[in-house]
């Protein structure tokens, strides 16, 4: 079950935060900030996935953006890598070579996508 | 128009915002934003309201309070058109979740909306419903959602079934309503509906268990056919990905027939066909088909067995392995390790490729590896697997190297064949990383190095020249420095050599520079000064000519400042002056520690016999491959269902070390106040008599479970007797361990401390209570009083139950009792045992409330009671 998906930028910005699990203000900052410092620090070597809290994170970086899902433990992690990419996918055709001003200035259409 | 509004659109507020320079410019901007959107709303400005929501939100986004939009978003939803509309729904989604109570108000307008001409709206309303409904709203709106499962567009369909899935989650026992509707979803054509049937379906098998089984008859064929379909199905442009037509129909199928088949021998049955084609017939050379492979492997895992389907699942995990990407491997290792419960055997195949994950550069795939390793470890493999390992330790990183100790010392302590491997491959462990060897560990070497007597000139030999070559890792020294001591005669004599060893010559002086150097070191810490100074004494005890030198290094610490070292140095200073007669007899070889007891101890399994003479029950076993101790247990756990003596490794063992300096936390000893102890301390060294009878010294014997546990200095010092410390008195008990040979003291049954007089605590008509008590002596303040209840009446008593309270300055912890029923006129009775723990010992006694319960001939007897004729001093 994904818990949440964010897209942040290198410097930490939430360009997009969607939440299916409910969660205070406070709360959701702070897991914005852990879950950039997480993936910012990671070699590109290293595997796409991170075990947070008790849960996992899967995370895809596409230029400056990381694409967080966070699912539970025993989710089946290639395939949400497969889901990322199909946003990305969607998102590109939607805005036609989409980058991440459109992200910003669209960010109410992109609301309604995931 | 209003001066206040905003005239600005979305686009050149977010311009603004992105052009600030500081945070508190930003700031700013926001407020005025934030202001004018405050006036606009009190003026009900029609216009602009879905910009203004807009702004709302993307100031949301920035992390700013926006609390204050929240009615607007209401308002837009109810207003009639489909853009403010959709801006509410979505500030509804963003700025809202279930927990908040003005969601209760949107109720009615979504089902407006749900009901509404426009199919679009329908499908906003749907949305916002599945992604924020609450209990409620899940209820009150089930039935709409019910019936849109059947609406013609197959979009509003796939949303509705969306929607179902959180209502499920959130109202589990609406389930059954949607159980038939999905039953047709699932033969949908369109890949939008069948992916969220599929899914509702597998959420409803979780939730409810009928919903299991109907699927299970019902569905699985339907499901296998279209499983076969989407395989053999030809290239599809509109739902392709990587050359594979929908993998993510393909993962969610593979998902629910693992729901349906878990458990069940026929839809297992029916599913091998098509497992063993897609798993064969995927490919791997991308990502998505590495997903459907995954998704394969672990239905094949989940489902009934099927040995020639499992097979094909690890070497398809083992062709993972190989791969270079590092997330399959780590999704390859996560498999196996759930892989091995099931069929160990064909892991081991794959045991090279593991180890090389062990040394991968990502740290999550070395941890992985590793735990996988230490699953794999059996009997035939333990030896080069070891070395493999052990040589990769010396390589390996700082952070990875604890957990790779602590994995290898447990795989040698479980696993090792015979002693003399034990105690190399352990030797070569702590040369490497000693620092990160935990305590028990080494406790646990030194146990089976005592044991092994035909070992202990190799092992004395071997350290010796260990220490030669790396003298920094603490826990090598201390273990070398305690074999030299024991066994230093044999190191100097050579005896006992095996066929394996070069011939070293080592002069008694040799010896002692290297327990001076342990001692003069720097970086030694407390345990090895202290454990060096012990070793010394019984240097100079084997080694008489040295016995002038070490005498100037211990009295060096005459000084210190430590009481520990100052205390040794004196005390051993004196004997090894005054008192050489006895020295010899005092530092005697230890006797061999029982091994056996101590496994027993660390497995917790049993409370061992109370062994009380002396040098008893010494098995050796060679060769021991002790699968059943837990290792790495901590010793000094004493488990809470032992409140008799029992025998307790870990504590004695760091008596004999002498390297206990903790002031126990727990004793389980018999001995007593401190006095008596000095009494039997002056006693036993006016030699011959026998230590003072009067219950209060514990059984000199090691192996002896009574044993106290205070903090173990080993005092000889009797000179200074009658000053001697509590600590110091305590330790003449202590002492008594290490006197074993010597002291006549007959052993003493285990004692349980001064006797307090037992008490009738409650007595009625038919029924009598009677507590018995017992202390620990190092732990005053804990009594543990053992209950008998007596049935005084002619009728049995069954369903009987014990309650008590007690007072807020009392802790008290009831076992279970020996039974529940109690048969007439005393025939028999119920035993109970309690633990009571006083804090406020020597000034309030113990007090108690009772209340017993029982059935007599089926009819409720309750009894309540105070006791208030405690022993005064419990």
């Amino acid at each position: 079950m994904i818990r949440f998906i964010l897209l942040q930028n290198r410097q930490g910005k939430t360009r997009l935060a969607k939440y299916y699990v409910p969660l205070e203000d406070s709360e959701k900052h702070k897991v914005e900030y852990e879950v950039h410092r997480l993936v910012v620090n990671r070699d590109p070597k290293f595997t796409n996935f991170v075990e947070f809290r008790t849960h996992k994170v899967i995370y895809r970086r596409y230029a400056g953006l990381f694409f967080s899902l966070c699912v539970d433990i025993t989710d089946n992690e290639l395939a949400y890598l497969e889901c990322i990419h199909l946003f990305v996918e969607i998102l590109d055709h939607f805005f036609s070579n989409v980058c991440e001003l459109d992200l910003v200035f669209n960010f109410h259409k992109v609301l309604v996508l995931p | 128009m209003n001066p206040f509004s905003s005239g600005t659109r979305l686009r050149d507020m977010i311009r603004a915002i992105r052009a600030c320079k500081t945070a508190a410019e930003e700031r700013a901007v926001v407020r005025k934003e934030c202001a004018a959107i405050r006036a606009a709303i009190n003026e009900n400005d029609q216009d602009y309201r879905h910009r203004n929501l807009a702004k709302l939100m993307f100031i949301h986004m920035l992390g700013y309070p926006t609390h204050f939009g929240q009615m607007e978003c209401l308002k837009l939803i109810a207003s009639p058109g489909f853009p403010e509309k959709r801006i509410g729904y979505l500030g509804l989604m963003l700025l809202l979740d279930e927990r908040q109570e003005v969601l209760m108000l949107v109720t009615n307008s979504v089902k407006q909306d749900l009901n509404h001409t426009n199919q679009y709206i329908v499908g906003l309303a749907l949305c916002a419903l599945g992604n924020i409904c609450s209990a409620e709203m899940a209820r009150d709106l089930a039935p709409e959602v019910e019936r849109l499962l059947q609406f013609r567009d197959p979009n509003i369909r796939k949303k509705a079934a969306l929607c179902s899935i959180r209502i499920i989650k959130k109202v589990p026992d609406l389930a059954e309503n949607f159980i038939n509707p999905v039953a047709a979803l699932l033969k949908e054509k369109h890949h939008g509906v069948l992916i969220t049937g599929i899914q509702l379906c597998t959420d409803l098998c979780k939730v409810s268990p009928e919903a299991l089984e109907y699927f299970r008859k019902k569905c699985t064929d339907g499901l296998v056919r279209t499983l076969r379909d989407l395989v053999n199905s030809p290239y599809a442009p509109e739902y392709d990905i990587a050359g594979i037509t929908d993998p993510f129909l393909h993962i969610r199928l593979l998902k629910l027939l693992r729901v349906l088949g878990q458990g069940d021998a026929d839809a297992s049955d029916a599913m091998n066909d098509i497992l063993a084609q897609v798993a064969t017939k995927t490919e791997s050379n991308k990502n998505a088909g590495n997903a459907i492979l995954y998704e394969c492997v672990e239905t094949i895992m989940s489902i009934e067995d099927n040995g020639g389907l499992r097979v094909l699942a690890i070497n398809i995990l083992g062709r993972f392995l190989s791969n270079r990407d590092n997330n399959i491997r780590y999704v390859a290792l996560n498999m196996l390790m759930r892989a091995i419960t099931v069929d160990a055997q064909a892991v081991q195949r794959h045991r090279a490729t593991i180890l090389e994950c062990v040394k991968d550069s990502d740290a999550s795939i070395r941890k992985r590896a590793l735990e996988l390793v230490y699953l794999l470890v059996n009997e035939s493999n333990v030896k080069p697997l070891t070395k493999e390992l052990v040589d990769y330790l010396e390589v390996s990183d700082q952070d990875f190297k604890g957990d790779l100790t602590a994995k290898i010392c447990s795989i040698i302590e479980k696993f090792s064949p015979e002693k003399i491997w034990y105690i190399d491959q352990m030797l070569k462990v702590l040369t490497e990383a000693g620092n990160f060897v935990k305590d028990e560990v080494w406790h646990a070497l030194v146990v089976v190095i005592s044991n092994a007597s035909d070992l202990h000139g190799y092992t004395v030999r071997a350290l010796f020249r260990a220490l030669q070559t790396t003298a920094e890792q603490e826990s090598l020294v201390r273990v070398a420095v305690w074999c030299i001591g024991e066994y230093g005669d044999l190191l100097v004599n050579n005896a006992g050599m095996l066929n394996v060893e070069d011939p070293i010559t080592v002069t008694e002086s040799d010896a002692v520079d290297v327990v001076e150097s342990a001692i003069k070191r720097h970086a030694s810490d407390l345990t090895t000064k202290s454990m060096a100074l012990i070793a010394l004494l019984k240097l100079s005890s084997r080694f008489p000519s040295c016995s002038g030198r070490i005498k100037d290094i211990v009295v060096q610490h005459k000084g210190s400042l430590v009481l520990e070292l100052q205390q040794r140095s004196l005390e051993f200073n004196s004997i090894i002056e005054k008192h050489q007669n006895i020295r010899s007899a005092l530092v005697e070889r230890m006797p061999v520690l029982d091994e056996a007891s101590f496994g027993g101890r660390r497995a917790s399994s049993l409370p061992n016999t109370v062994s009380t003479s002396n040098g008893t029950a010494v098995k050796l076993p060679n060769g021991v491959a002790k699968s059943s101790a837990a290792p790495l247990v901590d010793l000094l756990d004493l488990s809470d269902d032992v409140p008799a003596p029992s025998s307790s490794g870990g504590d004695f063992l760091q008596d004999l070390l002498g390297v206990d300096l903790a002031p126990a936390t727990q004793s389980e000893g018999t001995s007593q106040a401190p006095k008596a102890g000095t009494d039997v301390l002056l006693d036993l060294l006016s030699i011959g008599s026998n230590p003072a009878q009067d219950n209060s010294v514990s059984t000199p014997d090691i192996l002896s479970s009574a044993q106290d546990h205070k903090p173990a200095i080993a005092s000889l010092d009797v000179l200074a007797a009658p000053s001697l410390t509590q600590a110091s008195s305590s330790t003449a008990s202590n002492m008594m361990d290490l006197l074993d040979g010597f002291a006549p003291a007959p052993p003493k049954p285990a004692n349980n401390g001064p006797a307090y007089p037992s008490i009738v605590a409650f007595e009625s008509s038919s029924l009598r209570l009677t507590f018995n008590f017992s202390k620990q002596p190092g732990n005053p303040q804990t009594t543990t009083i053992s209950g008998t209840f007596t049935n005084l009446s002619s009728n049995v008593f069954t369903d009987f139950v014990f309650q008590a309270a007690v007072p807020k300055f009392l802790q008290l912890h009831l076992d279970p009792a020996s039974g529940n029923s109690l048969p007439a006129s005393g025939n028999g009775t119920i035993t109970q045992s309690l633990k009571v723990t006083n804090s406020q010992h020597g000034k309030k006694p113990l007090v108690m409330r009772l209340r017993i319960a029982y059935k007599v001939d089926g009819k409720d007897v309750l009894e309540e009671g105070q006791i208030n004729n405690f022993p005064r001093d419990l």
